[in-house]
């Protein structure tokens, strides 16, 4: 399946699905990334303050339909997008770290041109370190919600053993991009909310449920979620973990770091003991007894209050 | 997935949502050689000398990005993707021996590891883009590119591609691939002079030859005159 970029914004109609607190959001826009069409969704007053979100690996834009509206009704503009290949942007020839940052900053030159505050999750939170070494100046504050990779957990393999597991990954890889024609395997809104609480082991399935007419597509044989087939999780490559974590210590703006201790199949791994060391002078740092690597989604009430608090706080408006 | 246009001597491949060109620059019998170019290059049109002794048909590819290969919008280049490309041809070719200069040098690499049994023998050369960038990731920079256009070569694949980080145990770990799965004993040449600290890596591997590129050539010619 290939995303077609229609001329209409982005749907952001109400569903046939409802989840207690969530809410579509109230604006949608396509965003031009050097041609590639980004669907980017706002909440909140348009005159307010901007809060720009990076969803993570294989969510889209929809997952903080709980958590961006808590924000919105506090004040702030809140403006997402769908990474390229996720949710309903279009699917790309190519995937890169860096074409995810430039994706952030293009969604980002179209929201404002003073500096904003900037929030990520998961592979969001990593992109948006990265934001804040490449245009430090286009940041007023970083919050990172369960996005800080670590080297310190990740199982330790004997040559051999990495050598074989490399192998049948890279030949699944290859395996994989040789496949023509590719699609999600079809669906009821059921079946495809159970298929994804395999890997969100710790979300309602009436959440999952909310979730999948947004981030799939109906068709004569069922629902497909619209990430790009293409796209697998897991493999391999040169980048390590730690590399995000480096980015940490050099933060220059007010940072709110926050880590769900309970792990989980999607979590990194990251204790805090990993985290407290690389943080820059003055950062805050939450670890969240009782959340897993979701935390908005889990506990959006509790850590909207994290984010507002640290807000105003550094703002000098006590709450 | 391939198709011939009438001049007969570029095949399209696809690869994913690119469409690759494959030049047969020399007709001939047995395992082909197949040229990978070096960043910012394309295919030759016609068998360089210093090949010429091959003695099987020898193939050029364009990476995506580049020569008469499709521009994808939004960049997005990684190394392992343009093995990606190379895997598109082999599907169409079967059997071959590599030879990558610069940036296809490492590509090369990482095809031997990646289909060790398809890959007999992979050739590395000097070329733009041999060093790429560095062990460990530089300072994140957003690059200054124009407006988007299906010129070649991309600016989003000079951009990203030399900035391609390469750590020299990734890289000797395509080499184990190699050594473990491909037949041959000596499946990597390296035949350049510039040796960057992923291709030192690679060098200090069992099964890797330090040679020039005439003898890689006639160690890998299934049929040498």
């Amino acid at each position: 399946m290939s995303a077609q970029v229609d001329l209409e914004p982005p749907d952001i109609a109400s569903t046939v699905r409802s989840f207690p607190g969530a809410r579509r959001p109230d604006r949608s826009r396509w965003v031009s990334s050097a041609g590639l069409q980004l669907a980017t969704y706002e909440w909140g007053d348009p005159d307010a303050r901007v809060i720009l979100m990076a969803h993570g690996g294989f969510d889209f834009a929809g997952t903080f339909d709980g958590f961006a509206p808590l924000l919105a009704d506090a004040g702030y503009r809140v403006v997402s997008w769908d990474a390229r290949g996720h949710g309903s942007s279009e699917h790309p020839v190519l995937y890169s770290w860096g074409g995810d940052l430039r994706d952030a900053v293009a969604v980002l030159d179209s929201s404002s041109v003073e500096p904003v505050i900037v929030l990520g999750h998961s592979k969001g939170g990593g992109v948006v370190l990265d934001l804040a070494h490449a245009a430090p100046h286009r940041l007023t504050h970083l919050v990172n919600l369960d996005g800080l990779p670590s080297r310190g957990n990740w199982p330790d393999l004997t040559d051999h053993e990495r050598t074989k597991m490399l192998h049948g990954e890279l030949e699944g890889w290859l395996d994989h991009r040789r496949l023509r024609d590719a699609q999600r395997k079809p669906g009821t809104i059921e079946e495809l909310a159970r298929r994804r609480a395999k890997t969100n082991v710790r979300l309602p399935i009436e959440w999952l449920e909310y979730l999948v007419p947004i981030g799939a597509a109906e068709s004569e044989d069922g629902w497909r979620w619209k990430i790009d087939p293409t796209l697998r999780p897991g493999g391999f490559g040169p980048w390590r973990p730690e590399w995000s974590m480096q980015r940490l210590p050099g933060i220059g703006v007010p940072f709110l770091g926050v880590l769900g201790l309970e792990l989980e199949m999607m979590s990194w791994g990251t204790r805090p003991e990993d985290v407290i060391p690389n943080l820059p002078p003055g950062a805050e740092f939450v670890p969240a007894e009782g959340v897993g690597h979701f935390v908005h989604i889990e506990q959006p009430r509790r850590i909207a209050d994290l984010v507002l608090d640290f807000l105003d706080r550094r703002d000098g408006r006590p709450r | 997935m391939t198709t011939t246009p009438p001049d007969g001597n570029v095949i399209e491949l696809l690869h994913g949502r690119a469409t690759l060109a494959l030049h047969l620059l020399r007709e001939g019998w047995g395992r082909p050689l197949l040229l990978l170019h070096g960043l910012g290059e394309h295919s030759p049109t016609s068998v360089p000398d210093h090949l010429a002794a091959w003695t099987g048909p020898i193939y050029a590819l364009d990476f995506v990005g580049h020569g008469a290969s499709s521009v994808p919008r939004g960049g997005g280049y990684t190394a392992e993707v343009l093995m990606g490309d190379v895997d598109a041809a082999i599907t169409h070719l079967g059997q071959v021996t590599v030879h990558g200069r610069g940036l296809g040098a490492y590509v090369g690499l990482l095809i031997a590891g990646g289909r060790p049994t398809l890959v007999r023998g992979v050739i590395l050369a000097d070329g733009p883009g041999l060093v790429g960038g560095g062990i460990r990731p530089g300072s994140p920079q957003l690059g200054i590119i124009g407006e988007p256009s299906t010129e070649t070569p991309d600016p989003f694949a000079l951009l990203e591609l030399s900035r391609d980080v390469r750590p020299p145990d990734y890289a000797a770990e395509f080499v184990r691939q190699a050594m473990q799965w491909c037949p041959l004993d000596t499946p990597i040449a390296v035949c350049t002079v510039v040796r960057p600290e992923w291709l030192q890596a690679v060098v200090a591997e069992p099964g890797v030859v330090d040679t020039t590129i005439a003898e890689a050539l006639a160690l890998y010619d299934p049929a040498p005159s």
